[in-house]
């Protein structure tokens, strides 16, 4: 308990920015827009989640993510809430998460609906390939300049 | 349970929990079916679509029918509704528990649901029960989604080839007789919208038509003229004999090995 006294929701939110998403591990649950509150009293820590899509399957490890983060840093009493409402959205993504979704080869969302450019080679040649991919939150597009494939954040 | 059809069962709380499973079962058997496809679809691509498409449903499912075990009270779970559950207690409409045949009628069928669920969803994100609200806030995104992409593929297959145009023309013969079961109003959608919880189902048909109708028109496919419709799956008064089929799949290991869990 002394541990979960002495924290504060900054230092709470700073140990967030370190759990990665755990399907696209260069941004963090921060930076992924999922992390809807923190709260610290006395009764101990309060984080309420939020799912990207409904059936998002990596909710679960999120959370069992972000209890073994704070078990790291002393926190004993952790409370998870899943919020489903307001919505999730792509415009909670942080600047941050979005210049590394590209520099990691994935376009970020744009409110166009489709990808701005390649992001291995810059190109505005690009077309859609699927409008699903290899997660909930991602479209599958190619580069028609250097023809690979990318991956594209659902715009929602 | 309440009573499957005749009037509106006395107490509020049983006729939204009947709404409440109308939703959930929609969105889980037809998450069902659509998972059949993982693994033997036509082509990566949509073997990919086709499983994110079920995993949305899944997820909506979760919500709906958690909210439904909460209003009933009876220390049941979303998972006791989904896999205790038998045939004649599910609310969803025929239409989505009929066998997939081929991607064509999947598609169709995807498509006529997601042209229903647009509108609908849109109307329950002002519903005067907050928690419906909020589901239906949420899965709207999602049917937006899937709308967009069911739509384009039935333009793509009726506006395709000799062969996908005529497996799209008999997709839509054969399931055309089972779109009206969603329009028709009971009971139980009386005492929804009384509530103001939600507008009568048949509020959704225009909407519903016009979009259909558009989007067969691009895709060279002939609207059968039958306004014939099969009912009995969203009131619990007959379904058909696949689902006790597909519930045998989708069920053999909770009922084989009730309360597992891994």
């Amino acid at each position: 308990m002394q541990a979960t006294e002495q924290v504060t929701e900054a230092q709470v939110w700073s140990w967030l920015e370190e759990v990665p998403d755990p399907e696209i591990p260069v941004i963090s649950v921060v930076d992924l827009g999922v992390i809807r509150g923190v709260e610290v009293n006395d009764a101990g820590v309060r984080i309420t989640v939020t799912p990207t899509y409904s059936g998002c399957p990596a909710m679960a490890i999120i959370s069992l993510d972000i209890e073994t983060a704070m078990a790291a840093k002393g926190v004993e009493n952790l409370e998870i809430e899943t919020k489903i409402a307001p919505a999730w959205t792509t415009d909670w993504l942080s600047e941050k998460g979005r210049a590394r979704l590209e520099s990691y080869g994935i376009a970020p969302p744009q409110a166009a609906g489709g990808p701005e450019k390649c992001p291995h080679c810059g190109s505005k040649s690009v077309e859609k390939v699927s409008q699903f991919g290899s997660t909930p939150c991602k479209a599958q597009w190619r580069c028609l300049s250097c023809l690979e494939p990318f991956d594209y954040f659902k715009c929602i | 349970m309440t009573p499957a059809t005749g009037p509106a069962a006395a107490r509020f709380e049983d006729n939204l929990f009947e709404f409440l499973l109308r939703q959930g079962d929609n969105a889980l058997v037809l998450g069902h079916r659509t998972s059949e496809w993982c693994g033997v679809a036509p082509a990566l691509e949509e073997d990919i679509a086709l499983a994110n498409t079920a995993l949305d449903l899944i997820g909506q499912t979760q919500l709906w029918l958690g909210y439904a075990a909460e209003v009933e009270g009876q220390d049941r779970t979303a998972n006791d509704l989904a896999f205790r559950r038998d045939a004649y207690d599910f609310r969803n409409l025929l239409m989505l528990e009929v066998p997939n045949e081929d991607f064509g009628r999947t598609l169709m069928r995807q498509f006529f649901f997601d042209a229903f669920q647009v509108p609908w969803l849109s109307a329950l994100q002002t519903s005067s029960d907050q928690r419906v609200a909020d589901i239906a806030a949420k899965s709207v995104k999602e049917a937006l989604y899937h709308l967009e992409r069911s739509a384009e593929t039935v333009v793509a297959l009726g506006d395709g080839t000799a062969e996908s145009n005529a497996r799209m023309q008999a997709a839509l013969d054969y399931l055309w007789p089972y779109a009206g079961e969603a329009f028709v109003d009971d009971a139980v959608d009386q005492a929804m919208a009384e509530a103001a919880i939600a507008p009568p189902p048949s509020q959704m048909r225009a909407d519903w038509g016009a979009t259909v109708h558009a989007t067969l028109a691009n895709a060279y496919l002939t609207r059968p003229e039958s306004e014939f419709a099969h009912k009995g799956g969203r009131t619990g008064a007959r379904h058909t004999e696949h689902l006790g089929h597909m519930l045998a799949n989708m069920q053999v290991l909770q009922r084989s090995y009730p309360d597992a869990v891994w």
